[in-house]
């Protein structure tokens, strides 16, 4: 079985409030060296039995028309194969 | 002249628009079920505001695929008039019928109150019946307002007169304090470039009349009444 790893982040550039926050909120842990901070989303997609070049071929289209905002946001497609039980 | 109000799952903001129309505007309205793939009958289409499919995904990313949708993209690309409250602006956005984004506000609260705004452009089909710099109060509610666009896109908008409504102070002025979400340039709500797309945050269906506090709200659908009369 192949699963999708999708991660959907802010593009670069745009301002991640959510990030900053979070950012902020390290500094006062302690935790000062961090310079920034972007959240995003993770989306994992599982496949039945198809190939490899299919579940990317699918995992694009997934993600240009639905999964990611392309006025807001960036996408990466890692794929994961796993021994199917 | 009949409306038509679409009703996704998990609209709230449905039957004020339905009120709204019907019983202070004295229109012909009918909700549509988001089921639904013809809108012949309509000359006027609102997507209202709510938490169509619990915002899951992105605000309106879910709804842009209910099978209405496609039918309000044809309608629009035959000069159907379209007006998107709220979660409604967000689906106009998400299907592509309005430029831009919606996003989390800046300071990430959900914000629900009366705010400014002021009338940018008096002479389309949404606002011919307010004036130009007129300053109209209508409330927000929502957590993800903040418009953003490339700056190409926002040059565009503002050139062509897209920019209808913009958040300011109670005299008029376009202030940082006056922008309850961050949207850039202050925007509360645009058209697209054909002029009879229009998508706002603010909500004139909570404020159609001097009981709900404002009645300026009844000005955007006046505006649209005023056109197909």
């Amino acid at each position: 079985m192949i699963t999708a790893k999708i991660n959907v982040t802010l593009k670069s550039g745009i301002l991640d409030a959510q990030g900053k926050t979070v950012q902020h909120a390290l500094h006062n842990l302690g935790i000062e060296d961090v310079a920034e901070v972007r959240m995003g989303k993770l989306i994992l997609l599982t496949f039945g039995d198809i190939s490899t070049e299919e579940a990317m071929r699918l995992s694009e289209e997934a993600c240009k028309k639905m999964l990611a905002n392309p006025v807001i946001e960036d996408y990466e497609i890692e794929l994961i194969h796993r021994e199917s039980h | 002249m009949k409306f038509g109000v679409i009703v996704f799952p998990g609209a709230n903001c449905d039957h004020d628009c339905y009120h709204a129309l019907k019983h202070v505007h004295k229109q012909d309205v009918e909700f549509i079920w988001h089921k639904e793939s013809s809108l012949k009958q309509f000359d006027v289409i609102v997507l209202p505001g709510g938490f169509s499919y619990g915002d899951y995904l992105r605000t309106g990313a879910i709804a842009r695929f209910s099978p209405v949708m496609n039918a309000v993209c044809d309608f629009a690309n035959h000069s159907g008039i379209v007006l998107g409250i709220c979660n409604g602006f967000q689906i106009l956005c998400e299907s592509g019928l309005l430029p831009g984004a919606l996003m989390r506000n800046n300071n990430l609260r959900f914000v629900c109150e009366f705010v400014n705004l002021r009338v940018e452009n008096a002479e389309s089909n949404f606002s011919n019946q307010c004036d130009r710099g007129e300053v109209l109060n209508i409330p927000v509610a929502h957590a993800e307002g903040l418009y953003y666009a490339d700056a190409s896109t926002l040059s565009e908008l503002e050139a062509d007169g897209q920019v209808l409504f913009r958040y300011c102070d109670a005299s008029g002025d376009i202030t940082a304090a006056a922008n309850p979400n961050g949207s850039l340039k202050n925007i509360a709500g645009i058209m697209n470039k054909q002029g009879n797309v229009m998508g706002m945050m603010p909500h004139p269906d909570r404020s159609y009349e001097s009981v709900l506090r404002s009645a300026d709200g009844a000005k955007i659908f006046d505006s649209v009444i005023n056109l197909l009369q």
